[in-house]
């Protein structure tokens, strides 16, 4: 027996989450079978076979993957769950949506969101936002999971997988995808960038003005808070958070930020906070390692040409 | 069409929770519990469907104890027309819940299903997309919008980098993301006028369905406390000691 990681992509490129994933795989010590679906899939098998520590890249090419429904992932998983005995994904978007289903339809309930792995079947996992990790035996034969990738380190590049092509079940065709509204950005993308500066809704109106300068001069990603969200000052895909992106990078920033416990639960893998701020009071200096009282509408700008 | 909104009685996401020393569990003796905000925020676009005039009936259900009664009764005042509760003692997992939310489905028939994207708490998420897996229908998990159409729904969710459409055939489950709407307030007559409604209770024993847990929460803790942040005096400070830390280049 062995075990099953879920590759998701990225256009036709594979995302970088799979390195992470196969990482937590693992774990077990047993023999990691890759898949890797889409409509045009060469180049992420290709990549997926350099990923250290997968014995197979199963590859299924259709159509219907071009843009993935969660009935036709489940239906392609399921035609191959049984020689698996553990089942892994990323808690992606996607992994999310998928994983619990694929589970319910071979009658074992998944454990999600995991952040440690003690196989064959023990788990931590936060709760709570984040306020309180819980230890997991799961008593199933079959292990299905969902693992944070912030929370385990990428394999290395050097593999060199075996690539085995098989057959995609026909759609069900119950649902249809029709469009994608995408914000296309030339910088890192927020889950997996090394430095992240974020702002809150102080920033109100300057929030881009403000933080693009010294993110470009970073290579950081850009996020917002919630409230910054909400008030229309950030588009919804820069939101950190519980209910937003959860972020692990080396370095992140948080400007203007109070530090609701919301926002703390995305943000407490980072190696090294800094939290500037005009409020000595604000919770995010108890979280940060450091901090800076100040007007962040003299600070920033200060930063920008401090950077240069 | 009738919609079936499924609501959990969660603990309040105000709250901090800690774990009780001798246990070892999360103490949740003393927790305050209101309706779970995702599913209040189900509650809110079924009932906006019914004022648009497309939808004709809201059931509200419940899986809990005799407590989640409050939540149903929320929903009763939010403009659901019927609440039903499932009740147990045990708390149940997750694939229990979407088993016996089946059952309920299979007997209501409604066109829409909604859930919440997750319930504050143990912040599972995974119901919703069960229960879909378990009735053979369409899912759209993290909803910011939805418009239905003859026969099927149009579902905007969020995703990585913004927002996907997808349109799925009825019936088909849905979990409400936060941008799906803003419940409204509730009014204080509403409130009294919900708490003489009839809630129909069922017992979940009864249901033939197997309510075992198939996982076991050995123990919890709470995160280690950061020492506190190192105050700096300035920008320029600040940058000199993420230098010197190697924080920065």
């Amino acid at each position: 027996m062995s075990i099953l990681v879920l590759a998701e992509l990225d256009g036709n490129k594979l995302k970088g989450l799979a390195a992470h994933v196969v990482s937590a795989a693992t774990a077990w010590q047993k023999p990691i079978d890759l898949l890797v679906y889409g409509s045009q899939v060469e180049e992420a098998a290709k990549e997926a076979a350099t990923l250290s520590g997968v014995a197979r890249v199963l590859v299924a090419q259709a159509d219907h993957f071009a843009h993935p429904l969660v009935e036709d992932v489940q239906d392609l998983v399921l035609s191959i769950a049984k020689e698996y005995d553990v089942i892994v994904s990323a808690h992606s978007v996607l992994g999310k949506s998928v994983i619990p289903a694929i589970a319910a339809r071979l009658d074992v309930a998944p454990i999600t969101d995991v952040v440690e792995i003690h196989a064959p079947s023990s788990y931590v996992r936060p709760e709570y936002a984040g306020n309180i990790f819980s230890h997991v035996e799961n008593h199933q034969a079959l292990q299905i999971v969902t693992v944070r990738n912030t929370a385990f380190r990428p394999v290395a590049t050097d593999g060199n997988a075996e690539v085995v092509s098989i057959s995609a079940p026909l759609s069900r065709a119950i649902s249809n995808w029709i469009k994608e509204d995408l914000n296309h950005s030339d910088r890192p993308e927020l889950g997996s960038a090394r430095v992240v500066i974020a702002g809150g809704r102080s920033l109100g109106e300057s929030f881009e003005a403000l933080l693009s300068p010294i993110a470009e001069k970073l290579d950081a990603a850009i996020g917002a808070t919630r409230a910054c969200v909400d008030a229309g000052f950030a588009p919804n895909d820069l939101q950190v958070g519980q209910t937003g992106t959860l972020i692990a990078p080396d370095l992140y920033i948080a400007v203007g930020i109070s530090g609701a416990m919301q926002h703390i639960a995305g943000i407490k893998d980072s190696k090294v906070v800094v939290a500037i701020n005009h409020d000595p009071d604000a919770p995010i200096f108890k979280y940060a390692d450091y901090g800076v009282i100040a007007d962040l509408f003299t600070a920033l700008p200060e930063l920008d040409k401090a950077l240069q | 069409m009738k919609v079936l909104v499924a609501v959990k009685h969660a603990v309040d996401h105000n709250l901090k929770p800690f774990v009780d020393a001798t246990t070892g569990q999360v103490d949740l003796s003393q927790a305050r519990r209101v309706i779970n905000p995702f599913d209040e925020i189900s509650i809110e676009e079924a009932v906006r469907l019914k004022e648009r005039g497309l939808v004709t009936e809201i059931v509200a259900v419940s899986i809990g104890g005799a407590d989640a009664k409050d939540s149903l009764r929320h929903a009763y005042a939010m403009g659901a027309d019927r609440a039903l509760l499932v009740e147990t003692d045990v708390r149940l997992q997750p694939l229990s819940v979407a088993k016996l939310l089946k059952v309920i489905v299979e007997r209501e028939q409604p066109g829409l299903i909604f859930l919440g994207k997750q319930a504050v708490g143990e912040d599972y998420g995974q119901t919703g997309q069960m229960l879909a897996a378990l009735l053979g229908v369409g899912l759209g998990t993290f909803a910011s919008a939805l418009q239905l159409k003859d026969g099927s729904v149009e579902v905007t969710r969020e995703v990585d980098k913004g927002t996907q459409t997808i349109s799925l055939q009825l019936p088909a489950v849905l979990t409400s993301d936060l941008r799906l709407n803003e419940p409204r307030f509730i009014k204080l007559p509403n409130l009294m006028m919900a708490k003489k409604k009839a809630i129909e209770t069922l017992a979940a024993g009864e249901l033939g369905i197997d309510l075992a847990n198939r996982f076991t929460v050995i123990k919890s803790n709470e995160p280690p406390q950061k020492p506190g942040a190192v105050q700096l005096a300035s920008v320029s400070e600040l940058i000199s000691t993420l230098r010197k830390a190697e924080v920065l280049q």
